[in-house]
């Protein structure tokens, strides 16, 4: 169970290029974060950081626990829930094959699974194969997956660009749920997010390499 | 271990699903050895002499064929992202993936090796030995040829660079694994080239997992 995430002085490179550096950005439980800034400023990268996929060129990433800092390595196992531009869904197997494994994989149980799919109005299309669902149904699945799985921090890029408006409604209600049960968000937006979040813009922590 | 099996089973899953790859595989390993009597000509005797040597041949390109899509699809879908913030290490995730491809790959062909065999005009005695042989070097087959399938993330003509980085990696168990049963057929004692066979498959087995999933890390970064 991850209660905060530190991330401190932190720098990224990608390719030749500083993205930024000097990061600094502590989530707590319940709090949720709107990353902004223009394409190519780094939001996907620093998210990536986040998950571990990507090592940082200066800083770190800590998270905290109740009883003090985790094991990185442990808390990113349990605890982090990514949901980047693909869903990762098999196009050729069933929309339920999909989201049981998935869920199943992240921590969750195939009850989880049925009720977050019935909260989504899911229940009609998880017969279908992945690929006759269009990008916002495949979207919708994408976040029966974050709901259903017990991870507490959410790294989100660009959650809600497939949704139509009532569903972005529906996702709004989900993160506050989530932050409610103690839950943490970081989102990568352009625009603004269903609910109440800190702003942290990356073009502003970008500065020349001393 | 829970974790491990959910991905042993999904692995298992996708493979028998759509696509057909241990058909593709067999029907593939077939037709590589109906050619062996057109290109050497079909003299029965001559054909007995290259049989097990030539199913072993055929047997190694045909494991080939899969292993394209044994990452390239997690990692072209983001599927790879979410394996590797999983409940159970990278490294984990690729022992379960080559076990899968052992297990659906590497056992139909194994099964299907004796059969070829005996079809070019090997001796009936062979039968028992040509699919342990094979069953055991597909173990090592499937191993090493994960390696090349993640060492080839991300590039452009995936399927060519697995076969020209694993080719070289498939010499030990055509070796020993056609070497058991030469031995085997000229009375001579085979179990030292079925021990290396063994030592192969389960040396890569046990260190192929660490490659692939620091290849794997390597193509997300």
């Amino acid at each position: 169970m991850i209660c905060a995430v530190h991330m401190q002085n932190l720098a990224i490179i990608r390719g030749e290029r500083l993205l930024f550096q000097g990061l600094n950005l502590s989530v707590r439980a319940g709090e949720a974060v709107a990353l902004t800034g223009a394409n190519g400023s780094g939001k996907t990268s620093l998210l990536r950081a986040i998950a571990g996929l990507i090592r940082p060129h200066a800083g770190d990433v800590r998270f905290e626990g109740p009883l003090g800092d985790l094991e990185a390595e442990d808390a990113r196992s349990q605890g982090v829930h990514l949901l980047g531009h693909q869903d990762g869904f098999k196009a050729t197997r069933t929309a339920w094959e999909e989201l049981l494994f998935q869920v199943q994989w992240t921590g969750g149980t195939e009850a989880s699974a049925r009720e977050a799919s019935a909260g989504l109005d899911l229940d009609r299309l998880v017969g279908l194969e992945v690929r006759k669902l269009s990008a916002g149904q495949r979207r919708r699945l994408a976040l029966a997956r974050l709901v259903a799985s017990p991870r507490s921090l959410w790294l989100l890029d660009e959650p809600m660009a497939p949704l139509d408006t009532a569903r972005r409604v529906v996702f709004g209600d989900l993160m506050a749920q989530h932050l409610a049960g103690g839950g943490m968000i970081i989102a990568a937006v352009h625009d603004p997010l269903p609910i109440a979040a800190r702003a942290c813009d990356l073009s502003g922590a970008m500065r020349p390499l001393a | 271990m829970n974790g491990f099996w959910v991905m042993l089973r999904r692995e298992m899953a996708m493979a028998w699903g759509r696509g057909g790859g241990p058909l593709l595989a067999l029907t593939f390993f077939v037709a590589t050895a109906t050619l062996l009597p057109l290109a050497v000509g079909a003299s029965p005797a001559r054909l007995a002499a290259v049989a097990p040597g030539s199913a072993w041949l055929a047997l190694a390109l045909a494991s080939l064929l899969s292993l394209e899509r044994l990452f390239e699809r997690d990692y072209e879908d983001g599927t790879l992202d979410l394996l590797a913030l999983g409940p159970v290490p990278l490294e984990a995730v690729a022992f379960a993936k080559g076990l899968a491809q052992w297990l659906t790959n590497g056992a139909p062909l194994a099964l299907a090796a004796p059969l070829v065999a005996v079809a070019l005009g090997a001796d009936l005695r062979l039968v028992p030995l040509i699919f342990i042989s094979a069953l055991i070097g597909g173990l090592g087959l499937a191993f090493t040829g994960g390696i090349g399938a993640a060492l080839s993330l991300g590039s452009k003509r995936g399927g060519v660079l697995i076969a020209v980085l694993v080719l070289p990696l498939f010499a030990p168990p055509v070796i020993f694994g056609a070497g058991t049963i030469e031995a085997f057929a000229g009375g001579l004692d085979w179990h030292p080239a079925l021990g290396l066979l063994s030592a192969y498959g389960l040396t890569a087995a046990a260190l192929g997992p660490f490659a692939m999933a620091a290849a794997c890390r390597n193509a997300l970064s």
